[in-house]
């Protein structure tokens, strides 16, 4: 039994951390803020100058409970490997169907069906909540993802498959701002930009993103898998391709419900982002923190999971997904099956 | 020449060899109740040291090893009878399993003794801590041969082969990979999950 355990995330820059006990102790400026037992965590995220002792990444490594290390901004920079990293067989298997054009279709086309059907669920679902205006919009955004669906089957390459997602995606982002009921002549979105972005919805979901990116990660690394051979991302040296696959199914039911839930109970208001000269946007430390609070409340929420039928918790789905996936790759599933969410 | 095997992957596999491959081929690992329980025996039985009574010694946590079998791992407990001869003792916290998983285990630990001490053991005994009862487990040929079948699985899965298919019967309640195995789960899509579905009702 997995259990879901809590990540600890420290952003405060100039922490220290340090095992004490079975404890992991977070120090500001000396002082202690912070005792939590090792047994409650399974894994610890931290944010720029942030400290660490020997002794804990030892025991956390012992524990196979990785430590990620990003930049003061979110942007991932090392993640620790632990004994348990990585089964060889499941990896060579993972590179065989990687080589395997039949069976790189076979995932990539269940992975975007995933990602398009939560994508079309969550139009549906916010057009419910939304204004009288916005939904004839969402409703309209609804349809066009799932005529791309509808197109799926007959992709015949990856390629179309990358093409058919990116159709879907502009309809969906060219709705997103009608899911918002709130500040609205602050909050807008262009076009999905990434570094930088360069308006607030994109900066945020930029952020929200990394997170969900660093779960995934850690979601492979954790059932042996090679978080770099993806399936519908292109291999491309330092990107974690199959984390990038793994969270596209997550994206619109965590990180994007995120950014909207909050925006709406103005929990995240123009206050939280910094506007930069010529155009570029970025979130706060105050709105990175609401955000990251939002995030771990939202993933002890448990959901029906659509294949296996079990209450699971959001924060899980990346493991059990990851974990379906890699039965699939060793012969024990003959299709991945994406997560579609209810 | 082959790795040894370890004693707790023949038990492993004895008792469902799918379990066997999610631990030592997958490495899949999760603590039930009964597995923290058995942790805890373990503990027990380990600790104490050397002790002698009525010219009994007890060794506690051996490593056991016999090139001969290919077999390596760790005693719980051996006595050592007044004239020297090793009887292994295997301490558990359940009741006795079905398919003969533990006598496997145990006489496995007997190969290794009777190579290690160059001494012929007709018995051991299995201890279980929850009814403080020891029987006795005698390593007849036939118990002895299902050891070496077993190694000789243990080696077919680690050389890679296909994840063996899930038992889905009594044993499936005992096992703490429940979940990691699903064992009941359909293996391909079940009625009413169509990831290329295009109802626009919400479900799929």
């Amino acid at each position: 039994m997995r259990t879901l355990l809590n990540t600890l995330y420290v952003q405060t820059q100039g922490s220290y951390l340090r095992l004490e006990n079975d404890n992991v102790r977070v120090d500001v400026e000396g002082a202690r803020v912070a005792m939590l037992p090792l047994h409650h965590l399974d894994g610890v995220v931290v944010f720029g100058n942030v400290l660490i002792s020997p002794y804990l990444i030892q025991r956390l490594g012992r524990e196979h409970k990785p430590v990620t290390w990003l930049t003061e901004s979110g942007r991932f920079t090392a993640r620790t490997e632990t004994p348990m990293s990585g089964n060889v067989l499941l990896r060579v298997a993972q590179h065989a169907a990687s080589g395997d054009p039949a069976r790189t279709l076979a995932v990539a086309r269940y992975i975007a069906a995933g990602k398009l059907q939560n994508q079309k669920a969550a139009l549906l679902r916010s057009a419910r909540d939304a204004a009288e205006a916005d939904q004839p919009i969402l409703r309209e955004a609804a349809r066009d993802v799932n005529g791309q669906i509808g197109c799926l089957p007959l992709a015949g390459t990856v390629d179309e498959v990358r093409g058919i997602e990116g159709t879907a995606a502009r309809a969906y982002f060219g709705a997103f701002s009608h899911t918002l009921r709130v500040n609205r002549d602050f909050f807008w979105l262009g076009e999905r930009t990434r570094r930088p972005a360069r308006d607030p919805i994109n900066a945020v979901l930029n952020y929200a993103y990394t997170l969900l990116a660093g779960d995934c990660a850690g979601a492979c690394q954790q059932v042996g898998l090679d978080p770099q051979v993806g399936f519908l991302h292109a291999l491309r040296p330092g990107r974690a391709s199959l984390a990038l696959d793994l969270m596209e199914e997550l994206r619109a039911v965590i990180a994007d419900r995120a950014v909207i839930t909050l925006i709406n109970r103005s929990q995240l208001t123009p206050r939280d982002f910094i506007l930069h000269a010529g155009g570029s946007v970025t979130i706060s430390e105050d709105g990175r923190r609401t955000l990251i609070k939002h995030l771990q409340e939202r993933k002890q929420e448990t959901v029906k999971h659509s294949l296996t039928g079990r209450d699971t918790p959001l924060g899980l789905i990346a493991h059990v997904q990851a974990r379906l996936l890699a039965q699939h790759l060793r012969g024990d599933r003959p299709h991945y099956p994406p997560y579609l969410h209810r | 020449m082959d790795d040894p095997v370890s004693l707790s992957a023949l038990q492993h596999f004895v008792f469902c060899p799918r379990q066997c491959a999610l631990i030592h081929v997958e490495g899949v690992w999760a603590d039930n109740s009964q597995t923290a329980r058995g942790h805890q025996t373990h503990e027990r039985a380990h600790g104490g040291g050397t002790e002698v009574r009525d010219g009994v010694r007890t060794l506690r946590a051996l490593p056991l090893v016999s090139r001969q079998h290919g077999l390596a791992g760790v005693a719980d407990v051996v006595e050592l009878l007044p004239d020297g001869s090793p009887r292994p003792v295997e301490y558990k916290s359940g009741k006795a399993k079905p398919r003969l998983a533990d006598e496997v285990q145990l006489c496995a630990q007997a190969l290794c003794l009777e190579e290690m001490f160059g001494a012929d053991i007709p018995e051991g005994f299995i201890y279980h801590v929850a009814s403080r009862g020891r029987r006795e487990v005698a390593f007849t040929l036939e118990l002895r041969g299902a050891v070496l079948d077993a190694r000789d699985g243990v080696r077919a899965l680690l050389r890679g082969g296909v994840l063996p298919a899930p038992a889905a019967d009594d044993r499936c309640r005992l096992c703490s990979l429940y979940d990691e195995c699903e064992p009941f789960a359909p293996r391909d899509f079940p009625a009413g999950y169509d990831p290329f579905s295009t109802r626009m009702d919400g479900g799929s």
